[in-house]
């Protein structure tokens, strides 16, 4: 057997229409918790991977990895581009380094991207368990 | 029943103020003329999920107590800190930053707004370059080029476009809006053919929608109002554009200096620049430099890639030349609704716009050692107060960390995921909904904002829980000098 295939791509972080209006349905909603877990990707890039629309991977970066779900942009064609909207989920992926000026830089951070079909996406509440263990 | 006209609407920099909300028993039942996020928000401020109790965490837990023991705790916890931040801010009224401001001089604390984190790049640029701006009615009566860099308004400003560019109706520039429906009309077509042809299995098919690596020229020739968007995705405001151009990442500064040297007739001697040819460069820049009055639109495409405030500033300077030839303007698209106010009431309590440090008895800017995000990842700070803002669901993770680790304040009207890491939580009254005030809309034009319906009983606005906590603060303050 091969080994499981990674692939190497550009993470974009940014806002969506369904994350804005998710947003506002509380941040604990159904609908907001599925609008910034979710990876759009490439079709094309999909296929690299061999998984399906809906399938949970694996995102990582320097700085942490995270499974999410990864679904086919609407946008494309971006090969090599992921897109991750706002939220707890990239937050994990980002690069804090502001350069001195106060601004992490969310844009544009190398990450790779591998199925995880047998991972689970973690919900808010584990997430914010698993990262920052308040309680 | 009660219809209430005009209405600010409190999500987006754009303020829309033409809301208009239907009022039945206290609660807001129906929303006309906003968008999906409009309509979210207002119909939120009666969700079953709204804390409506101060909560503080005991062993662990939050726990419903009064508003005044919350206050009390908010004011020891702020008190006791010697290096506390307060952030949040772009989602309030003015009034209530000023408060705010006080507050962290009497305590000496840093106090940094969200700007930081989106547009924050995009004002150290304009200190360094100054901007040429103007308001939005100005951009809707007469632009007649429209350019969308680095941010897309159809997810982020929903109504942008359709009030103040592109599909306005000026009165010296007619809306767009019907070349866009026959071009999706053209498009839907074409794509429905496309998708009979693969049916089919015709190879030598191309799809047309790749407009990428066509020439401008057929796109930019036709009379009116022209939309450009210049992305690294194909967003969806970029399907609405007459031409997309599609950036590599992280190469924004590149297009810009190329576009500087063609508006002065200087000679490209590559092929290509940032991926685009530097032939169809040309004609951009033709189309630009040959409108009557030009705006461009930028977003955190810009401001938060690598180059960041570097890419602004050759934003800015791209329209100081393109203003040699004719007339061009810039703005940046503020994302909340009140973060420019935030940035305004600092800047004239203060004489800084953000990222304000009080810890020596005066006011003092360093972005990148002031602001929150460096001041967290040297975890520094000793206690926060976050106000109408989500950090933890917003920062870096590292900088999170320290946030929630440290004792916490949170004002908030909803259970957000930074609230539900608080030591101590007051809920508050949703601004523009249920209390009154001013925000700033992204060009700089004071709104009032409504109060439509009544809050939940006992909860106040954040101004007053801020007027509420400051008092409190003075109070301990002068105990404890008594007290020796
Ligand atoms: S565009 Fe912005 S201000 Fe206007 S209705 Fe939508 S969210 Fe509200």
């Amino acid at each position: 057997m091969d080994k499981k295939p990674k692939l190497k791509v550009t993470l974009v972080t940014g806002r969506t229409i369904e994350q804005g209006a998710g947003k506002e349905y509380g941040k604990f909603s159904r609908k907001y918790g599925e609008s910034v877990s979710t990876c759009y990707m490439d079709p094309e890039d999909m296929k690299k991977l061999a998984i399906r629309d809906r399938t949970n991977i694996l995102v990582s970066t320097k700085y942490g990895s995270v499974v999410v779900k990864a679904a086919k942009s609407s946008r494309a064609p971006h090969p090599g581009i992921i897109y991750i909207p706002y939220g707890p989920w990239v937050n994990v992926l980002v690069d804090p380094e502001t350069n001195s000026i106060g601004m992490p830089t969310l844009k544009g951070i190398p990450a790779e991207v591998e199925p995880a079909p047998d991972k689970p996406i973690l919900s808010l509440e584990e997430l914010l368990k698993q990262q920052f263990r308040k309680d | 029943m009660t219809v209430v006209k005009a209405v600010t609407c409190p999500v987006c920099g754009c303020l829309c103020d033409d809301i208009e909300l239907t009022v039945r028993n206290g609660r807001i039942i129906k929303v006309k003329n906003g968008c999906a996020m409009c309509e979210a928000k207002f119909l939120s401020h009666a969700s079953d999920h709204r804390p409506t109790k101060s909560m503080i965490r005991r062993e662990g837990k939050l726990v419903e107590v009064s508003l005044e023991e919350a206050v009390r705790k908010a004011a020891e916890i702020l008190v006791d800190a010697s290096y506390p931040v307060l952030y949040g801010w772009s989602s309030t009224s003015c009034e209530a930053t000023k408060v705010g401001i006080e507050l962290c001089e009497e305590i000496g604390g840093v106090i940094d707004n969200t700007a930081v984190v989106c547009h924050g790049p995009s004002i150290l640029a304009v200190q360094q370059v100054g901007i040429p701006s103007c308001t939005l009615g100005q951009v809707r009566h007469r632009a007649d080029l429209i350019i969308y860099w680095g941010c897309d308004p159809w997810s982020a400003h929903p109504r942008h476009i359709e009030r103040y560019t592109a599909f306005s109706e000026g009165r010296f520039e007619k809306s767009a809006w019907r070349t866009y429906i026959n071009k999706v009309k053209a498009l839907v077509g074409s794509k429905k053919i496309e998708s009979a042809i693969r049916r089919l299995a015709i190879k030598s098919w191309e799809p047309a929608v790749a407009r990428v690596e066509k020439s401008p020229s057929q796109y930019l020739s036709r009379e009116g109002r022209k939309l450009i968007v210049v992305d690294v995705r194909r967003t969806k405001t970029a399907e609405m554009a007459d031409y997309f151009i599609q950036v590599e990442p992280g190469k924004d500064y590149e297009l810009f200096k190329a576009m500087r040297a063609l508006i002065r007739d200087q000679e490209i001697e590559v092929d290509r620049v940032a991926g685009v040819p530097v032939e169809y460069l040309e004609d951009v820049v033709d189309v630009m430099v040959s409108c009557d009055f030009g705006a461009i639109f930028f977003g955190l495409g810009l401001t938060m890639g690598s180059a960041k405030l570097k890419n602004i500033e050759e934003a800015i300077r791209l329209t100081r030349d393109l203003n040699m030839r004719t007339k061009f303007i810039i703005m940046p698209m503020r994302g909340h609704f009140n973060v420019a106010g935030a940035n305004i009431v600092s800047t004239w309590e203060t004489g800084y716009p953000f990222a304000v440090d009080f810890s020596l008895g005066y006011p003092r800017y360093n972005p990148g050692e002031t602001s929150v995000v460096d001041i967290l990842l040297r975890k520094e700070s000793d206690a926060a107060l976050v106000i109408a803002s989500d950090p933890v669901s917003n920062f870096p993770h590292k900088a999170s960390e320290h946030l929630v680790q440290k004792p916490l304040i949170v004002i908030d009207a909803h259970m957000n995921v930074t609230a539900s890491m608080a030591d101590v939580f007051i809920p508050a009254a949703m601004v523009g909904i249920e209390a009154e005030g001013t925000a700033y809309r992204m060009d700089h034009v004071p709104i009032p904002l409504k109060k439509v319906v009544d809050p939940p009983e006992g909860v106040f606005s954040d101004e007053e829980i801020l007027r509420l906590i400051l008092s409190e603060v003075r109070k301990i303050k002068k105990e404890r000098m008594e007290a020796g």
